[in-house]
């Protein structure tokens, strides 16, 4: 038995999270602290992967980073080969994952009282103090259940993934890949192991989110 | 200790455009909901923009559009206390106020110091959300002087609370500013709080400054409608001249013999719903036939709702508020059918 699905999956989720995680953050404040015209126009972009089949943002990414693409072809020039590697994997999971993460950091950021910043920022606190001592702790939990769902759904990716990184084994071949491959070659007792892996850990990650979630709002419920 | 303000800004509805200027008192600004109050106190704490105009606390610029000195709130030194308070709810009272406080000073000290002076002491490390609202007004009012500011802005400080914590609240507040001899501006739409808390008062109105002055003067001798009906006078009718002592109450339809002059721009002539008396059926002047359509009873006094028996200004309503004395002896718990306006309590308005 192979466990490399397992650890590849893994290994790309957490990968794809990371980034996520920190461009959903950045993205959404970007977004909010845009004047209302250019807002829009950037969030239907972030949020378009979200919507989009995912083998069609696999087919774009495939023209944007293939060899011909505008940026394979910078990549290319420096010796950096993306479509078919493992870095691919990432890359699918980063652009499918990013809508959730970015929408609810977005939502969570929106929550918090406005004269909460006001009331910062006239009591001389820097905008880094208050991001960092009121805006986050507020929204923390609304950012974490981001980073759990964003986390789940890169763990899952397919569509896009075997579009950008194909099916090699021990390289870019996640459980949801094996899979599909397990059951096209009619090796269904493989195919339940990997349902269960993945059952499984979808599972602790709805646990996690909602014990963070109730954990950080401890002090607002209890009231 | 000086406060300049000019500043004119667009917004939603109307277009605020204040002057004013406080020198060392509690100013009050007086206007209906929504008519550029809290704005103007966003505009001096530096939340809101001004489109011009110009903000000077202290002898420093805080706002100058001619040119271009936008200073940010942070750098400002202005105290706002919020409607909601505006606690950081996920911090202990001790850190709502420490956070605030300048870093080269005695951190430790001034959290102590703030904690005995507003009797928040064993609130330590409660959360604002077990707090009562006037537990969460003394906070909010102990991080803001913490943090010693030039100038406190108290937007509509009491609206949050219940009417009968409200009285022993403002007396409370009303010390803490004494003793502080902050500068302060109150914002409110409560002719009440205004009166007891501040000297002098400025009234807006859709966004407009119309008048300024000392708060009793104000109350008494209201120059404009608009400030009347502010400053609680329910009773207005369009009015003109008719001679140095006589004016015609259109709305009313009754001629009334005033004891002041009565100036050439009179526009409105008013009285307050108190100042109205039971009618003498000797006496002509200033009387009016009336007919009772509306009587309720509040815990102190006794609102009587009363037409023009006259066809032609029918439906005008007067509002007459009788204490209960008044009501029980010389009324006989009876509206009358003539009421009179006495000379010395009208109010000649622009």
């Amino acid at each position: 038995m192979d466990f490399s699905p397992l650890y590849i999956s893994m290994k790309t989720a957490i990968f794809s999270t990371l980034i996520t995680f920190l461009l959903g953050i950045f993205a959404a404040r970007k977004v909010m602290n845009m004047n209302e015209k250019i807002s829009w126009f950037f969030d239907e972009l972030f949020t378009l992967p979200l919507v989009l089949p995912p083998t069609v943002a696999g087919f774009l990414l495939l023209i944007i980073f293939g060899k011909n693409g505008m940026i394979g072809k910078v990549f290319e020039k420096i010796g950096v080969e993306i479509v078919f590697t493992w870095e691919a994997t990432v890359l699918a999971a980063v652009v499918i994952s990013f809508p959730l993460m970015y929408r609810s950091a977005k939502g969570a950021f929106e929550q918090v009282d406005l004269n909460l910043i006001y009331a910062g920022r006239t009591l001389g606190i820097s905008e880094f103090k208050i991001f960092c001592k009121i805006v986050m702790p507020l929204a923390l939990p609304g950012i974490v259940s981001g980073g759990i769902l964003a986390f789940a759904r890169a763990l899952g990716e397919f569509g896009a993934t075997i579009m950008i990184a194909g099916n090699i084994p021990g390289i870019t071949q996640t459980m949801p890949v094996a899979i599909y491959m397990a059951v096209q070659g009619n090796n269904m007792e493989v195919a339940a192991m990997w349902v269960g892996i993945i059952i499984v850990i979808a599972f602790l990650a709805i646990i996690l989110m909602n014990f963070v979630t109730h954990k950080n709002r401890s002090y607002i419920k209890k009231g | 200790m000086s406060l300049y303000v000019d500043i004119k800004k667009k917004y939603k509805g109307f277009d605020l455009d204040v002057s004013l200027e406080n020198k060392g008192q509690r100013l009050g600004i007086l206007g209906a909901s929504g008519c550029g109050k809290s704005l103007t106190l966003k505009c001096i704490a530096g939340i809101e923009k001004p489109d011009e105009g110009k903000i000077v606390l202290n002898q420093k610029v805080l706002f100058d559009s001619s040119n271009r000195i936008n200073l940010r709130p942070q750098k400002r030194k202005v105290g706002y206390m919020f409607q909601n308070y505006a606690l950081f709810p996920n911090m202990t009272v001790a850190k709502n106020i420490e956070i605030g406080i300048e870093r080269t000073r005695d951190k430790h000290h001034i959290v102590e110091k703030m904690i005995n002076l507003f009797q928040l002491d064993g609130l330590e490390n409660r959360y604002p959300y077990s707090l009562s609202g006037g537990q969460q007004q003394r906070v909010a009012l102990a991080r803001i002087l913490a943090f010693e500011p030039e100038v406190l802005l108290l937007d509509e400080p009491f609206s949050a609370m219940d009417s009968y914590l409200k009285e022993q609240l403002q007396q409370e507040l009303l010390e803490v500013l004494k003793k502080y001899e902050v500068d302060t501006l109150i914002v409110s739409h409560s002719r009440d709080e205004i009166y007891k808390l501040c000297n002098n008062m400025a009234i807006i109105e859709k966004g407009k400054m119309i008048e300024l002055g000392n708060t009793k003067d104000i109350f008494y001798n209201p120059i404009n409608a608009a400030t009347a009906r502010l400053t609680g006078c329910k009773n207005i009718s369009k009015a003109y001249k008719i001679s140095d002592f006589e004016v015609a109450a259109l709305n009313w339809n009754i001629v009334l013999k005033t004891k002041k002059k009565v100036t050439e721009d009179i526009t409105y002539v008013g009285i307050r719903a108190h100042d109205i008396r039971c009618g003498d059926p000797l006496v002509m002047e200033n009387t009016m036939q009336v007919t009772c359509v509306g009587i309720t009873e509040t815990p102190f006094e006794w609102n009587v709702l009363l037409h023009n028996r006259d066809e032609s200004s029918f439906g005008k309503n007067i509002w007459w508020k009788i204490t209960k004395g008044y009501w029980k002896e010389i009324l006989k718990e009876k509206a009358p059918n003539r009421i009179s306006f006495p000379s010395e309590k009208l109010v000649l308005l622009k």
